[in-house]
C-alpha cells in the first residue's frame, strides 16, 4: 500500500480502517541467501538496499528484541556529514544525500528536517580547527560556513554570548545538517525491506554463528537452526559478543550513552547547536522537548541505563552554554550501548570468516550514518567486496597503522 | 551510581574517579612481536558481565584502583590495589 495524500485522506474518510500492517510477522524459512543479525537501523537498511540495490529479496533480519528498540530508538536524532578525515567525510556526504531524498524512497514520513547544525568555538585555536574542517568538507563538496557571532545571535538568541569563561567566537555551520524522526527510520526500512520479500523475524535470538570449513553456513537461534549462504552482522553495542560466537576478536569496548529530553517549551531553539568547551548538543523536536546529550558515562557497560554523575555534568554543559534552560525540568533520560572502537571510526567490512560480514564500531555515531552504513553494507555482502565508499572501514587498519582518528586521542575508547 | 571503596580511602563516589580501561591487559616485554604489542594496545575481551579493570582515584589518593565490577548490572565485587589479584565470584564466568 502506497501512503500518500490521497490514501490519508480516503483513510480519513472510512474511519481508519482500512491501513494494513506495515510488515509481516513471518516464522523463519529454513534457508536464506543472506541473514542480517540485528534489526536495527542499520540492519534493516541493509536489508532494504539488498533488495532494492541488488535484488537479493531471500533475506531475513533477526532480532532478538524488536525493531527499533536499540540505539535507533535512543539517540539525539541529528544527522550531519562535517567530518574532516577523507574516508569519514565522502561516507557521511553519501548518507546525507541518501537522507535527502530518504522519504520519496522508501515512501515513509520520517520527519526529515533540514534545519542546519552548528558547532560553537570559544577561542582562536578552536576556529582554526573549525575552519580548516571545514575547508576539508568543502573540497570533498559537502556545505559548510563559518558564521560570526552576530549571525548566530539571529539565529539562536537564547545562548550566553558573552560567558566569561567560554565567549562564543563564531561556529562552524551545516546548513543541510539537522534532525530526524529516529523511530520512523527503522520503521520505514522496515516496511521497505518486508514489501520487497524480507523476512523481519523478531524476538528471534541468534545463539552461535555456524562455521564449516572457514565459511558461515548459518545461525543458531532461539528459534531453531536457520541455513545462510552470507551473514551479515549489525547489532551496535553487542558486536563483540556476537562476533566471539565466530571466534573473531575486535578492537572495540561497549559503553553507555545518556541523552536526554525535557518537558514541551514554546519554539526555543530552531537548529542543533554543539557546544565547544565541553560536550553538550542540543535540538528542540517538533512536541517542544529539548532533546539534548554529551559524553558517555566513561565504563565499559551493557546496561542500557547510566548514572548521575555524567548526568549533572551533561546538564552543566547545557546551563554554560544556554543558561535559561535552568528552569526547564527534565522529561526522560535513558541510555544506549555504544560499539566504541578504538580509533573512532566504524567497521564495514568482510572478516576472517568466509561470507561472514560486520557492520559495527558506530561509537556514538552511528544514527547519521544509517542509510549510508545500509547502502555500503548492503553492496559489501551482495559483491563479496567493499564499495569505495568503505573501503577504509577494515578490521585490519589497526594492524596497518591506517586509524582514522577523527578525534585524535588514541586508542583509548572511553574517550573517543 | 557506582561507589567503589578505594582500598586508601574507603567507600568513595565514582564522581572522584576516573576510569582507565581492562586491567586484564598486560604490556608485553620490549622484545616481544608486532602481533602481541597489536593485541596489547586493541584487543580488548569486552566482557558482558564480570570484568575486572582500572580507576584512577583522581578526586583522591591518585592510587590506580583494581575494581571486580559487573558491566551488565554495574555491581561491585571487589577492590583492590594494583597488585592484588582479584578473583571473579564463583559460577559466574
Amino acid at each position: 500500500m502506497k501512503y500518500s495524500a490521497l490514501s490519508v485522506l480516503k483513510q480519513g474518510l472510512t474511519g481508519h480502517k482500512g491501513w494494513k500492517r506495515m510488515w509481516r510477522d513471518p516464522a523463519p524459512k529454513a534457508e536464506y541467501d543472506v541473514i542480517i543479525i540485528g534489526g536495527g537501523g542499520h540492519g534493516l537498511a541493509t536489508a532494504y538496499y539488498l533488495a532494492k540495490e541488488h535484488g537479493i529479496t531471500n533475506v531475513a533480519v533477526i532480532e532478538k528484541g524488536w525493531i527499533g528498540g536499540g540505539n535507533v530508538g535512543r539517540n539525539t536524532t541529528i544527522i550531519r556529514s562535517n567530518y574532516m578525515h577523507a574516508p569519514n567525510t565522502h561516507f557521511y556526504e553519501k548518507s546525507m544525500k541518501l537522507w535527502e531524498g530518504l522519504e520519496q524512497d522508501f515512501n515513509f514520513n520520517a520527519m526529515i528536517s533540514q534545519r542546519g547544525i552548528v558547532n560553537l568555538f570559544h577561542s582562536d585555536a578552536q576556529r582554526d580547527g573549525y575552519v580548516r574542517r571545514g575547508n576539508a568538507m568543502r573540497l570533498a563538496g559537502v556545505d559548510a560556513d563559518i558564521v560570526s557571532p552576530e549571525e548566530l545571535k539571529e539565529m539562536v538568541p537564547i545562548l550566553d554570548f558573552d560567558n566569561s569563561r567560554f565567549p562564543i567566537q563564531g561556529g562552524l555551520m551545516q546548513r543541510r545538517g539537522g534532525t530526524v524522526r529516529h523511530d520512523a527510520v527503522a520503521w520505514g526500512y522496515a516496511r521497505g525491506a518486508d514489501s520487497r520479500g524480507v523476512d523481519i523475524i523478531q524476538n528471534c535470538e541468534v545463539k552461535d554463528i555456524i562455521i564449516e570449513g572457514g565459511a558461515v553456513v548459518g545461525v543458531e537461534t532461539t528459534k531453531g537452526k536457520i541455513m545462510a549462504k552470507k551473514v551479515g552482522m549489525a547489532v551496535a553495542g553487542n558486536t563483540s559478543q556476537v562476533a566471539k560466537m565466530a571466534g573473531i576478536e575486535l578492537p572495540i569496548e561497549s559503553h553507555v550513552l545518556q541523552a536526554f529530553v525535557s518537558e514541551g517549551i514554546k519554539p526555543l531553539i530552531d537548529t542543533v547547536v554543539t557546544f565547544g568547551a565541553g560536550h553538550f548538543y542540543i535540538s528542540q523536536s517538533d512536541k517542544g522537548g529539548l532533546v539534548f546529550g554529551g559524553d558517555l558515562d566513561g565504563y565499559n557497560s551493557y546496561a542500557q541505563r547510566g548514572n548521575l554523575p555524567m548526568m549533572e555534568h551533561v546538564m552543566a554543559g547545557g546551563m554554560a552554554i544556554m543558561p535559561a534552560i535552568g528552569r526547564v525540568r527534565l522529561l526522560r533520560h535513558w541510555g544506549g550501548i555504544m560499539d566504541m572502537s578504538f580509533d573512532g571510526s566504524p567497521f564495514i567490512c568482510k572478516t576472517g570468516v568466509d561470507k561472514l560480514y560486520l557492520n559495527g564500531g558506530w561509537c556514538y555515531g552511528g544514527f547519521k550514518a544509517t542509510p549510508a552504513s545500509g547502502w555500503c553494507f548492503a553492496h559489501t555482502i551482495a559483491k563479496d567486496a567493499p564499495h569505495k565508499l568503505n573501503e577504509a572501514f577494515t578490521i585490519e587498519r589497526f594492524r596497518e597503522g591506517r586509524m582514522i582518528d577523527e578525534k585524535g586521542v588514541g586508542p583509548s575508547p572511553w574517550i573517543q | 551510581m557506582h561507589r567503589i571503596n578505594c582500598p586508601w580511602c574507603g567507600l568513595r563516589d565514582e564522581a572522584e574517579f576516573q576510569y582507565q580501561g581492562d586491567a586484564t591487559v598486560v604490556r608485553p616485554e620490549p622484545d616481544a612481536s608486532e602481533e602481541e604489542f597489536f593485541r596489547y594496545a586493541y584487543i580488548r575481551d569486552n566482557p558482558k558481565g564480570w570484568h575486572t579493570e582500572w580507576w584512577h582515584h583522581t578526586g583522591g589518593c591518585r592510587q590506580w584502583v583494581k575494581v571486580v565490577r559487573n558491566t551488565l548490572t554495574h555491581e561491585i565485587h571487589a577492590t583492590g590495589g594494583p597488585h592484588d589479584d582479584l578473583p571473579l565470584p564463583e559460577g559466574d564466568k
